[in-house]
């Protein structure tokens, strides 16, 4: 297993396993219930998480070269 | 004739324009208007994805819920994130094997892949079968959008019928151009629309979002987080990890990624898709803000939180905005719905009974098809009532249905077999049927089982009788043709 599938395992993990941990209402954390900031704050780590993926991958550098 | 008809209508017209201009210079053959002759950049194929997430069952349905169902309405941003982390892979192996075969529809990726004309007739039937009640879902939200934004002077019915023909036409025009250019159009719109009203409304009527959900949360203890049972964690998470896997099967979804100029573009908008996705962020706060404004509505009518708390809060020309940017969500996708469902009856359905039928042929009757299955629609539309959601959850069920057989199709030794493919989708078909017409729950089938694994999306019931039989009837089939093999040589 390369490094950027198991990068791309942490969304599925934060999003999903953890939901049981977090599901509360309280703390607000930047106005948000505390189950709704969880949810927000994985999706955009997913997008950061994403991004170094794209960087890692060498299909993209290949491409790059053409 | 009121100042929001007169905005509604006003884009309407420009988005009938902006379709219709979009056929320009191009030679309209049936690559041309299916998949944009596979040359769209990576901002024309983001808008054509994201008209997927902002469709009508974003707009009303994602506020209808938020109102209604509260900390449940969450899973909508968990599983765009996560079906974007998916279609990193998905997308540009689909892709890439589209293009070698020059692919233009979903089924016709399971004829090459499968070797069978007769599992792409499966694949057109089931495909269809769920856009017809997702493209209603699209009309219903459209007439009420429009007549509840026209203070009731454009009936619902009058409202799907100018929406629909306005559709029909310029996707009979342009294809995906069309579909492409709305919906620039749309999200602009969308975009600017829900992000004020998501932060307006909370601001106004509670002072900041963190007060209104104080407000919420002493009025209804809990409501913003996950109930113990019925839509719990394990509902959840069941319920995501099915979306997701159902995210890219709709055929339209499915086949507007064939328009793309290359796989890069998939593996950036995997990047920015998640938080664009978090827009919906700012139509769940509409829902949130309304409940303690307008309260009182009951189950469907959860769904017209959206333009109640508009209607009662700003002038008519602005809810006129608010109501053409509905109907922006629900043409964009109806009209990637209409082409990808004619495109199925006519190439591969009905080619397979007349092959001698010219491309030209297939391309025109495609087109003829347009307004056949805009009707089809529109009966269903007027026919059947149902909350939206609902609706929606049955289609999603029926095309995740297509998914075991597309994930091992792509993998290198596939050991399923077109019988076996074929046997799977029919079985997972009939287990979504049996179930949502009969209201199954794992609760009610297996009533002993913890309250965790009671409450998981029943959808799983029917993915798992799907990948067993898939694969039973695969090894059977195998099994004779090599003893069938053996008998050969023996001879």
């Amino acid at each position: 297993m390369k490094v950027i599938h198991v990068l791309a395992l942490l969304p599925f993990i934060g999003i999903l396993a953890c939901i049981p941990l977090v599901n509360r209402v309280t703390p607000y954390v930047f106005g948000l219930p505390f189950l709704l900031f969880w949810v927000v704050m994985w999706v955009v780590l997913t997008s950061v998480i994403m991004a170094v993926v794209y960087k890692l991958d060498p299909a993209n550098r290949e491409e790059d070269a053409k | 004739m009121n100042a929001a008809l007169l905005v509604i209508f006003a884009f309407l017209a420009l988005s009938l324009y902006l379709g219709i201009r979009a056929r320009k210079g191009k030679d309209m053959n049936l690559e041309q208007w299916t998949v944009g002759g596979r040359g769209f950049g990576t901002i024309l194929v983001f808008l054509l994805m994201a008209g997927e997430i902002y469709t009508t069952f974003t707009f009303l349905g994602g506020s209808g819920w938020a109102y209604s169902k509260g900390g449940p309405t969450f899973y909508i941003i968990a599983y765009g994130a996560l079906a974007y982390v998916l279609s990193y892979w998905l997308l540009p192996a689909i892709w890439r094997y589209a293009k070698e075969h020059k692919l233009v529809s979903q089924s016709d990726f399971f004829v090459s892949k499968y070797n069978s004309p007769y599992l792409g007739i499966l694949v057109s039937l089931v495909g269809v079968a769920a856009m017809i009640p997702y493209l209603v879902l699209q009309l219903q939200g459209l007439g009420i959008i429009v007549s509840e934004a026209s203070y009731g002077s454009i009936s619902r019915q009058a409202a799907i019928w100018i929406g629909t023909i306005a559709v029909t036409l310029y996707v009979m025009v342009s294809g995906i151009h069309g579909s492409a250019w709305t919906a620039m159009l749309k999200d602009i719109m969308i975009l600017f629309v829900v992000v004020f009203l998501g932060l307006y409304l909370p601001f106004h009527y509670y002072g900041g979002i963190q007060p209104m959900f104080e407000a919420v949360e002493a009025a209804m203890p809990g409501f913003l987080a996950l109930p113990e049972s019925g839509m719990s964690p394990s509902w959840f998470i069941s319920t995501v990890l099915l979306t997701v896997l159902g995210f890219y099967m709709w055929p339209h979804t499915f086949g507007s990624s064939y328009s793309a100029e290359n796989e890069r573009v998939f593996r950036k908008n995997a990047i920015i898709m998640p938080l664009y996705s978090l827009v919906l962020l700012f139509v769940f706060f509409v829902g949130f803000a309304a409940i303690l404004q307008v309260p009182g509505l009951k189950g469907a009518d959860g769904d017209l939180s959206l333009l109640r708390l508009s209607i009662q809060t700003f002038d008519p020309w602005f809810v006129g905005v608010i109501g053409a940017a509905g109907l922006l969500t629900a043409i964009v996708p109806g009209s990637m719905i209409l082409m990808a469902a004619s495109t199925l009856l006519a190439k591969n359905v009905y080619k397979v009974f007349a092959p001698q039928a010219s491309d030209a042929q297939i391309s025109k009757l495609a087109k003829y098809l347009v307004p056949v299955v805009a009707l089809i629609s529109l009966y269903f539309t007027f026919e059947g009532g149902s909350a939206i959601v609902a609706l929606l959850l049955m289609g999603y069920s029926l095309v995740t249905q297509l998914f075991p057989a597309l994930l091992f199709s792509l993998m290198k030794r596939n050991v399923v077999t077109k019988h076996g493919a074929a046997a799977g989708i029919i079985a997972g078909v009939a287990t979504v049927a049996a179930i949502t017409l009969s209201e199954t729950t794992v609760g009610s089938l297996f009533p002993f089982l913890p309250q965790a694994i009671q409450d998981l999306n029943v959808g799983i019931v029917a993915l798992i009788v799907n990948v067993v039989v898939m694969v039973a009837v695969s090894l059977v089939m195998r099994s004779r043709s090599a003893i069938g093999d053996k008998n050969a040589h023996a001879a």
